[in-house]
């Protein structure tokens, strides 16, 4: 067989692969993002033209251009600097407990922004427990820390959010290094450090650049947390975007400022991939088993401590603080020193439809809505994501491959507000009349959880080494059994990684969900919403006892995904 | 062999499907009731009840589509004009009602229940957006903290610039806030073009607060919650919602309402049936029922807002803890909507920079 020949078939199964992804993308992603483009320039002046001109000669514009990038980079920055130790420590250390500490790492990924800005205002807020405990102890007249309204609640909420990120991408990965490979490096003289930066980092690198890209691009188009927690101060492209669209009505410049968003995010995913293909070395990934010690010696404890100190702190402190205040009764404290008494009154209450509302529902139904989404969700972004990744995994060099690539991370990029309008433009006319249809909301969370999907499983598909595969040809298995025993079992972990991405990004998900869901089929966070966006105590105790329900089911879920272990890396 | 057997039953069910008789239909007399699609804002809500006394009613089905914020709702009409989501939108108000008219989103009509509303509701003498209801965004403040300091609450706009109310009010940003946009209107009403400007520098100058949303000011920075500032920017109908969900049953609302002198903007919501919609029949009924005392006096308990037929009675929270202001602040809505962007980013310059 000829070269030109060989590379034409790999081609022609790549192209195979590709096929149902790009379908799904073609369908429910360009077609409406295209279409709303094309409406908006429309109603301009003079088109596309006029709306890029005055965002380049509007100095404002400039500085939120600037200003999105700048605190991107920097969350990015302390997200890996919290994220890279707490991975190593899931990776290699092996502890009872680590399962629940993935578990809740996980859980701020899926709290709407409103709940964790009240579970930091719980804790840091003018009359929150630390301000409180600052103030009585240092005898002050008022709270010595401001957290809402600071470059600083921006930074910290980022770092909440998508830690997790990095613990499961890159703590999966580092699980699965072959440890023997650090060991040759001490026994030929390298001392810790350099075995560390010579060895294990250039090894991890592909997961880490990968991690590091989401991560930048959730910051980077960021918005409730901007908006809620940074305060009018703060603009990001996509706040800026959702400015123009809703209260300005100046639908081509938002168009403008949007393709300048998905610019960004396309310039920056056309270099990772670039960087990703120099970086991807084929690996012998082990069991995590084999590469993970107890934690017996002194200095490896206090290590753990520490880190899962620092873990618990950042990530749990704010959601603790929120779940127990879910349980407080506080209307007799005003201005009094705080006497709070235990209540179960907030989560009595959420069963009880006190004004015959229409639009009850109790909380079990709520919870059914949301894991029905979140199962159709898994299902779907599985099947869309896993043969994008393998067509990635086995010929990433490819020209197809090197095209397609950075776009699977558009959708990230996309401003979910111009996306909204652009399915309401676009999808409304039979056989795809799906502007009222509860169908679009698993559509909608696949098209985030996607690109989550294909970035789990792209690393550990391509550190396969191809010899396996052809080792198991050869001695005559068809490229069926390949697949169910020699790819899966290697990528069974990776598989439940992003399912479980997956399932948290359907849980959490707000913004689409609150355009597209059936007032009668709501979801978890958009009955919180409900209750929050009314006065009165025992509805802000309602929401904060519903978002701590929202938290015990989804920890349950990704416990409960960690147990299922489909197929461990296993005998090789 | 477990799919042969499965293949079995499947046919002969299907057989089976076939012998058996037509199922006569249940009732030959009953048509199948007809769907009405309404959009709406996200905070629409309306007991069960009355909704069902509609439906059995007309033999309908109302689909209600909350559609996100009251702007996305309305981009979301305007971007479907002539292949409509609903056959009526509810909740343009009056901030959004010049956009809404000049998009030309709506039919006309005349409903005969507009002959009970009062003129001062009726904005669009075309009847195509129709009145439903009303509220009022003022100054709220937190009663505690004014008894506790043997401090008088303020009583108007200009009492807020005053040195024994300095930093104690926290407002909302009206680019990403709709009460927020109101308070800047109650004060571009009062003051006028010429000096709502100077009127925000003072308010800044006397340490205002300001976030960006209702949520974060309420709940975060009222010293009624979360927070420490005794003065915000909130609805009218909030003290009666205050006792309404209180954690123990209260004697008296815990915060109260600045709204004399013009010191509120008054929001109206409308209703209009969409262009290019289906059912218009039943659309006209049921813009009719919305007007009707059924679903007036529905709506303060559901939505917190007034409704516009005066002869629809309040509930009695409501007329225990407030009183609707006569008077409030004036902004018509075509200047709204020809100036909107104008006065954001004025008052973006004053405040923010």
């Amino acid at each position: 067989m000829s070269r030109n020949q060989k590379s034409t078939i790999v081609n022609q199964k790549s192209v195979l692969l590709w096929l149902a992804p790009l379908v799904f993308l073609a369908l429910f992603y360009f077609y409406p993002l295209g279409s709303i483009f094309q409406v908006s320039f429309g109603r301009g002046e003079n088109g596309a033209a006029t709306a890029f001109q005055d965002i380049a000669s509007s100095p404002a514009l400039w500085n939120v251009l600037w200003f999105t990038i700048w605190q991107a980079a920097l969350s990015t920055l302390l997200t890996l600097a919290v994220g890279l130790p707490g991975a190593y420590l899931l990776a290699r250390y092996d502890f009872r407990a680590k399962p629940l500490v993935q578990a809740l790492a996980g859980i701020p990924f899926v709290m709407p922004t409103l709940v964790v800005a009240a579970g930091f205002n719980a804790l840091l807020g003018p009359r929150g427990w630390v301000n409180g405990a600052l103030m009585s102890l240092l005898g002050l007249e008022s709270a010595p820390i401001r957290f809402v309204n600071t470059l600083g609640a921006i930074l910290v909420a980022h770092v909440f959010y998508n830690t997790t990120i990095v613990l499961r991408m890159v703590g999966d990965f580092w699980s699965h290094l072959d440890l023997r490979l650090e060991q040759a490096a001490r026994t030929l003289g390298a001392n810790p450090w350099q075995t560390l930066r010579r060895v294990t980092l250039p090894l991890l690198l592909p997961s880490i650049s990968a991690a590091a890209l989401l991560v930048f691009i959730f910051d980077f188009t960021s918005f409730g947390v901007i908006l809620v927690l940074g305060g009018p101060r703060y603009a990001t492209l996509e706040v800026e975007i959702y400015n123009q669209t809703t209260g300005l009505f100046n639908l081509p410049l938002a168009a403008a400022l949007a393709i300048l968003q998905l610019g960004c995010t396309l310039g920056l995913t056309v270099i990772y991939t670039r960087l990703a293909d120099r970086l991807a070395r084929p690996l012998s990934l082990r069991p995590a088993r084999s590469t993970q010690r107890r934690l017996i010696t002194w200095p490896r404890r206090v290590f753990a401590v520490v880190m899962l100190s620092l873990l618990f702190g950042l990530l749990t402190a704010p959601l603790v603080a929120l779940a127990a205040r879910s349980f407080t009764r506080l209307e007799s404290e005003r201005g009094q020193p705080t006497a709070p008494g235990l209540t179960l009154d907030f989560y009595r209450e959420l069963g009880v439809n006190r004004r015959g509302s229409l639009f009850y529902v109790p909380p079990v139904t709520s919870v059914a809505v949301s894991l029905g989404y979140a199962a159709a969700t898994v299902a779907l972004s599985l099947a869309m994501g896993l043969p994008a990744a393998w067509a990635l995994a086995r010929d990433g060099g490819s020209k197809l491959n090197r095209a397609l690539d950075p776009v699977l991370m558009l959708p990230l990029g996309t401003s979910a507000v111009t996306l909204g309008l652009g399915f309401i433009v676009a999808l409304d006319a039979p056989p795809l009349d799906l502007r009222a249809s509860p169908l679009l909301i698993p559509l909608a969370h696949t098209l985030v959880a996607f690109p989550f999907v294909v970035r789990s499983l792209t690393p550990s598909l391509r550190a396969i080494r191809p010899r396996l595969r052809q080792a198991a040809a050869i001695l005559g298995a068809t490229p069926m059994q390949v697949l169910r025993q020699v790819d899966l079992p290697l990528v069974g972990r990776a598989l439940l990684v992003a399912a479980t991405f997956a399932f948290t990004i359907s849980m959490g998900e707000f913004g689409a969900t609150a355009l597209l869901a059936r007032p009668e089929y709501p979801t978890v966070p958009v009955v919180i919403y409900r209750y929050l966006s009314q006065p009165g105590a025992l509805n802000y105790g309602q929401a904060l006892a519903l978002s701590t329900l929202l938290m015990v089911i989804t920890g349950g879920g990704m416990l409960a995904i960690e147990r299922l272990r489909i197929a461990e890396v296993g005998e090789f | 062999m477990k799919k042969i057997n499965f293949m079995v039953l499947l046919f002969l069910g299907a057989v089976l499907a076939a012998c058996a008789p037509a199922t006569p239909s249940v009732a030959p007399t009953q048509a199948e009731p007809r769907t009405l699609r309404v959009m709406t804002h996200d905070s629409f809500a309306v007991s069960e009840a009355v909704i069902q006394a509609f439906e059995s009613e007309n033999n309908a089905r109302v689909q209600i589509l909350p559609s996100g914020d009251a702007g996305t709702t309305l981009n979301k009409a305007i971007l479907s004009k002539g292949n409509p989501i609903a056959d009526v939108l509810y909740g343009v108000d009056n901030t959004f009602l010049g956009r809404a008219l000049q998009e030309d989103i709506y039919e006309v009509y005349s409903s005969p229940a507009l002959a009970d509303i009062p003129a001062e509701f009726r904005l669009d003498a075309q009847d195509r957006a129709l009145p439903v209801d009303y509220g009022d965004v003022c100054p709220n403040y937190d009663v505690a903290y004014f008894e506790q300091k043997n401090l008088a609450p303020p009583r108007n706009l200009e009492d807020l610039l005053k040195p024994e109310y300095k930093s104690l009010l926290v407002v909302e940003n009206p680019a990403t806030s709709s009460p927020g946009l109101a308070f800047l209107l109650a004060t571009i009403g009062h003051f006028g073009e010429d000096g709502y400007l100077d009127y925000w520098r003072a308010l800044v100058a006397n340490d205002v607060l300001v976030v960006s949303d209702w949520n974060n000011a309420y709940y975060t920075e009222f010293s009624a919650h979360g927070g420490i500032r005794p003065l915000v920017i909130s609805y009218g109908s909030s003290p009666p919602v205050e006792v309404l969900f209180a954690e123990k049953p209260l004697e008296a609302a815990p915060t109260g309402v600045i709204s004399t002198e013009g010191s509120c903007f008054r929001q109206i919501e409308f209703a209009g049936i969409l262009k290019g919609g289906r059912e218009r029949d039943l659309a006209e009924k049921w813009l009719d029922f919305m007007l009707s005392l059924p679903f007036q006096e529905d709506m303060p308990l559901q939505m917190f807002v007034y409704p516009v037929n005066p002869q629809a009675g309040l509930p009695e929270e409501f007329t225990r803890f407030i009183t609707i202001p006569a008077e409030t602040s004036e902004v018509t809505s075509d200047a709204i909507n020809a100036k909107r962007e104008q006065w954001i980013r004025e008052w973006t310059e004053a405040v923010l920079r």
